[in-house]
Formats: structure tokens, sequence, C-alpha cells
């Protein structure tokens, strides 16, 4: 058994778990506040990425212009979203809005790999990235920088949920929009304000994650593989979403080791979350952190 | 005047339960699809082959969908695993026929049988959990079983894909498009009949009970588990009958195929046609297979010689699928299934609509 590998891919795990869980923290935080289940989370890292690399290389922007207005742009994009696609489909049944978010990613991977074709692009260097030596581990500095970055995240999330007048009267609209709205909040702003902020931190995960591997639709996927990390988690806990990523980060690392070592299945690696998933739907439904739906007649 | 009554009039009035029950409502609706099936019957000789492949595909995708209507429309339960279901059914009759020489013919609803099995394991979840979560668990079976397509090459041939026979009946092959539409028409006749007659049955009227309330129909005594789990077992039924057909028109089945592209389409169909509709489903897979020719003939149209555009085509059929799925959720969320029971209303009531 070789245990150096696999100490080495349970830290890229916990790296790319980290990842994981600051995406499931976007697509949640979309669903407490509106309850809408975005399928369309992976084209916000997409979309996110795509134009910071536009920015970059077809209009020569340094990095300090362009991810500013990338994220500028994203919050406008966020914001338009909620407005005209999901607000007329307040109260609609559960199928209609999970349908909506699915056309809606069908649309913008299809228009996005029209605009900058099919292929993986690299991102100018950024940053100066070199191996570092980790108490004998082989990491590279941009995963640190990435996994740095997300732990910002999470900690601004926090804060801002703990501090903010908008992050409270998000949790309070998250808690029940009636009270919210009889309070003087205006539910329609936090919806906005909630895809808005999803937008803007998926896209800034897209563009760490782009500087690491490149952009190509491969990112979207990362929308897919949030499923099995919330419901681990939970589907409205944002401590969940942080747990779900870094277990199932790990989980996969570990599945492609056992895989390569022993069991020889292949494509472990993209499918160990979907078996976990499934199982943890037989068993546990409503994951690690989630509140379980109770039901009066 | 008395007859011009009759013919003429302003509602359905049934008297009794009989009457309510019937597969078609009135019988200008029975005269109408009879003549229509009576109608396609002379397609072949018709129409050339590119209007043909566009009616065989309906005919296969429209079972399907309609299969992916008694789950979603009829039962409630959203299913996002269909195309899985539909590949799963074309490998399964390519592999019976490849290995055991059983005739196509009933290797199609052998593979329908084989597709339900898998279905009804699928389904199990449903039986626990709904919604939201359902979605999620079927999504994940649609990559599970994607994945397990590329993978068991004794069964479909793995990234090499499979070979399937052409149909053969008392020694005679239908190999062509004009010969193979015959076959698609025979199964879309039988799988629609039987869909609006399962509709007329206990088990059809417990799916719908289960939709509208769940916990009321649980209190009238419907085993909400075996529902569930049913129509998951019956919707891949259609999707296994299907993709079967699918399978020997083309002759070769590829894993690439069944994507969660092709679910998201059959979900567009049955949405666009209209949940719980059976016509619906039907009126849906054209609207879906007609959407990409209907792009290609205005790229076409806009410049042939727009290479960039051309190029693009892939793309821009793929956005118009999607768009229509938003346009048509936000504008007309009953789909084209309500829209023509607007249109029947309007002219049965007219020039007197209220």
């Amino acid at each position: 058994m070789n245990f150096d590998l696999l100490i080495q891919l349970i830290v890229n795990g916990i790296i790319v778990g980290t990842l994981y869980g600051v995406v499931a923290m976007c697509f949640v935080l979309i669903y407490k506040s509106t309850k809408i289940v975005n399928f369309a989370q992976g084209e916000f890292l997409l979309i996110g990425a795509w134009t910071c690399w536009a920015l970059l290389v077809k209009f020569e922007l340094p990095f300090y212009v362009s991810f500013p207005l990338t994220l500028a742009f994203m919050v406008v994009f966020g914001i338009l979203l909620q407005v005209v696609v999901l607000r007329p489909m307040i109260g609609e049944p559960i199928i209609s809005v999970i349908m909506v978010t699915i056309g809606l990613s069908m649309f913008f991977q299809a228009l996005v790999a029209w605009i900058f074709g099919g292929y993986t692009k690299a991102y100018p260097k950024v940053f100066e990235t070199e191996s570092v030596n980790i108490l004998g581990l082989q990491i590279e500095s941009a995963y640190i920088m990435s996994m740095v970055i997300s732990l910002i995240i999470m900690i601004g999330f926090y804060y801002f949920f703990k501090y903010s007048r908008l992050g409270l009267a998000m949790r309070a609209t998250a808690f029940n929009q009636q009270i919210a709205q009889s309070l003087g909040i205006s539910v329609k702003h936090v919806f906005a304000a909630s895809w808005a902020i999803s937008a803007v931190v998926s896209a800034l995960a897209g563009v760490v994650i782009g500087m690491v591997n490149g952009v190509s639709s491969a990112l979207s996927f990362i929308g897919i593989k949030v499923f099995p990390v919330v419901i681990l988690g939970g589907l409205d806990s944002i401590i969940g979403s942080i747990a779900g990523g870094l277990i199932i980060g790990v989980l996969e690392n570990v599945a492609e080791f056992f895989d390569s070592q022993w069991l020889h299945i292949g494509n472990m690696y993209n499918i160990a979350p979907f078996y976990a998933l499934v199982i943890i739907l037989m068993i546990k439904p409503y994951g690690l952190f989630g509140t379980k739906d109770i039901e009066r007649i | 005047m008395a007859s011009a009554h009759s013919r003429m009039r302003c509602g359905e009035f049934r008297t009794t339960y009989q009457a309510d029950m019937t597969i078609f409502p009135t019988p200008l609706a029975r005269r109408t699809a009879v003549g229509s099936v009576l109608l396609l019957l002379a397609a072949p000789a018709v129409l050339d082959s590119y209007l043909l492949n566009l009616l065989i595909q309906i005919g296969y995708y429209g079972i399907a969908a309609l299969g992916l209507n008694i789950v979603v429309g009829f039962t409630g339960q959203i299913s996002l695993g269909h195309a899985a279901f539909f590949g799963f059914g074309a490998f399964a009759s390519a592999w019976l026929n490849g290995t055991t020489g059983i005739p196509v013919f009933f290797t199609i609803p052998l593979a329908g049988a084989m597709t339900m099995a898998v279905g009804l394991i699928v389904g199990i979840p449903a039986g626990r959990i709904k919604g939201l979560y359902l979605a999620i668990a079927t999504l994940a079976s649609q990559y599970i079983l994607e994945d397990f397509f590329a993978r068991a090459e004794w069964f479909t041939g793995g990234s090499a894909g499979a070979m399937a026979n052409p149909f053969t009946l008392f020694g005679y092959e239908f190999f062509t498009d004009q010969t193979y539409f015959y076959v698609v028409l025979f199964y879309v006749v039988v799988m629609y009949l039987g869909g609006a007659n399962l509709m007329r049955t206990r088990d059809g009227r417990a799916f719908v009970a289960v939709r509208d309330h769940y916990l009321s129909a649980e209190i009238m005594g419907i085993n909400l588990t075996k529902y569930r789990i049913l129509s998951f077992g019956i919707s891949s039924f259609y999707a296994g009958v299907g993709g079967a057909l699918f399978g020997h028109y083309l002759g070769f089945v590829s894993a690439e195929g069944f994507t969660l592209l092709l679910s998201i389409q059959f979900i567009g169909m049955v949405i666009i046609g209209g949940l719980g509709s059976v016509m619906g489903a039907m009126m849906g897979t054209v609207f879906m297979v007609l959407l990409p020719e209907v792009m290609e003939f205005g790229v076409h149209l806009v410049g042939s010689n727009n290479t960039a555009l051309t190029q693009a085509l892939a793309y821009i059929k793929e956005m118009a699928i999607g768009l229509a799925i938003i346009l048509f959720l936000i504008f007309e969320p009953d789909g084209l299934a309500h829209r023509w029971r607007m249109i029947k209303n309007y002219w049965k009531l007219y020039p007197f609509s209220y």
C-alpha cells in the first residue's frame, strides 16, 4: 500500500473539498433564501471564469482591473437572472422551478461554448506558481492560494450573516418570508441580493479553479458535483455545505486511490460521489446538518 | 335543426361515469385519432425519407416521453434520469437479440421489461423521498447508469458501442425507413392506447391521487411506496421500448448518446407538451424534434455560406432547446395541450364564449 500517495490524495481532497464547499455554500445561499434549487450553479463558475479570461487575454487588461470588473459583471448578471427569469416562477410547482434552472444551465453552457469554443484554455500567469514542500508533501502554491481564498470567503460569509444588515435580512427571510416582510425587509431585494452574491462568489471560485486548471466547459460539472455535497451536508445548512465539501472532496480522492490500488473499476473519481449521494438519500435524506421536514395534516 | 344541435354542443355533458371514462372524450376525437392513424399509414408512400426519418424519431421519442409523463405528469415524481432508461432499453434489445437470437419482434417488449426491472430498482428511493430530493437521486442514477454503459462491455460493448440487428418478422427485414415506419407506428399506437387506458384503471387513478395530494391519498388507503415505485417501473418500460426502437432503427447503439442532455430534452418534451396529458406528450415530442430542424432551416436561410454560423449550429440548437423550456415555463406553464384545449373550447363556444 502506497501510504505517501494516500496522504497526498487526501490533502488534494481537502483542497478540492474547500472549493466544493464554497460553491455549495453559494448553492445553499440561494436555496435557503429563495427556496430555488439552482442547477445552473456550475454555469456561474463557467461564466465568471470565461469573463475574467476574456478581459485578461482579449482585452489585455491587468488582473487587478479585470478581476473586479468580472465580479461587477456577475453582480449585474445575478440580479438580472433573478428579476427576468426567476421572479415569474415564484409560487410555481417545484418541477417548474427545477426545469427553469436546468434550461438556464443548458442555454448558458451552449452560449459560452459558442463564444469561447470547446477547448480548455490556460489562464495567463497572474501569480508565480511553484511547488512548495510542506511536511514532506509537494503542494503547488496555486492550490494553497485557492485554499486561502476559500477560507477567506467562508470567514467573510460568517461575518456577513452574523453582523451585516443585509445578511441579517437574508437570515430573517430564510426563516419566514411573511414575518420578514412585516418587519420591513424587502423580500424582493433579498432575493436579488442572494442571487447576486451567489453569482459573484461562484465566479470567484471559477476564476480560482481556472487559474489552476485552465478554463473549459468541464468547470460546469462542479455545479453537478455540488449535489452530493449539499445532500450530505443538508440542503439548508451553510456549515453542512463546508463539511460536505470536505468529505466529498476527500471521498472522491480516496475512492480513486482504492480503485487504482485494488479494485480497478475505473472512473471512480467522478462516480463515487453519486453512489454516496444515493446511499445518503436512503439513510439520512436530510443530511448531516439539514432541518428535517415535519409534515402535519 | 335538432341534428345540427346534436353536432354542435356547447360543452361536454356527461351523464354517466362510463361516458366520463371513455378513452376518447367525444366521437369527433375518436374519429380524428383513427383518421390520423389511417392517414399516417399512407405516409411512407408519399413522404421522402427526410420527413419519414423525422416521423420515426417522433415515434420512438414520443413513446419514451409518454413514459416520462406517467411518472412526472401523472404521479408528480421528478425524474432526471430518463435518458439512461432509454439507453438501457436500446442496449438490452441489441444484447438480447445478439446473444440469444430471440427475434427482434420479441426483444423489444422484453427490453422494455428489463428496463422496467432497472426502473423499479432505481425507483426504490422514490418510496422514501420526493420532490427535490428525488430529482437529485434520479440525477445520480443517470450518472451511475451512464458510467455502467461505458464500463459493462459484455452488455453494451463498452466505448465501442453495440450493433443492433434490423427488425425482422416472418423472415422479412424491415430495413428501410418506409418499412420501419410501420413498426414504429404500430408501437406508438399500442403504447399510447395503453397509456390512455392506464389512466382509466384503478392504478392510474391512484397515480393521479398521489400527485394531487399524497397525504390524502395515503389516508384513502393508497400504498404510496408501491405506487411511486410502480410509476417508475411503468415509465421505464415505455423508455425501454422507445430505446429499443431507437437502437434497431439506427443499427448501432453508442454509450455516448444517452447523456443528461437527452434526459433534459425528455423533460422538455413533457413540459412543453403539457404535464399530465397523454396527447401532450406527443405534441411536446413533435415540438422538440422539429425545433432543431427549424433552427437549421433558419440558419441556412440567414446565410448558408456564413461558415461561422453553420459551425455554431450545434450550439444554436442546444440554446434553442434551453430557451424553449424557459419560455414555456414562464409564459405557458401548462403546455401545448392546454393551449389546444383552449382553442377547442373557443370554437366550441364560438361566437358566445361566455
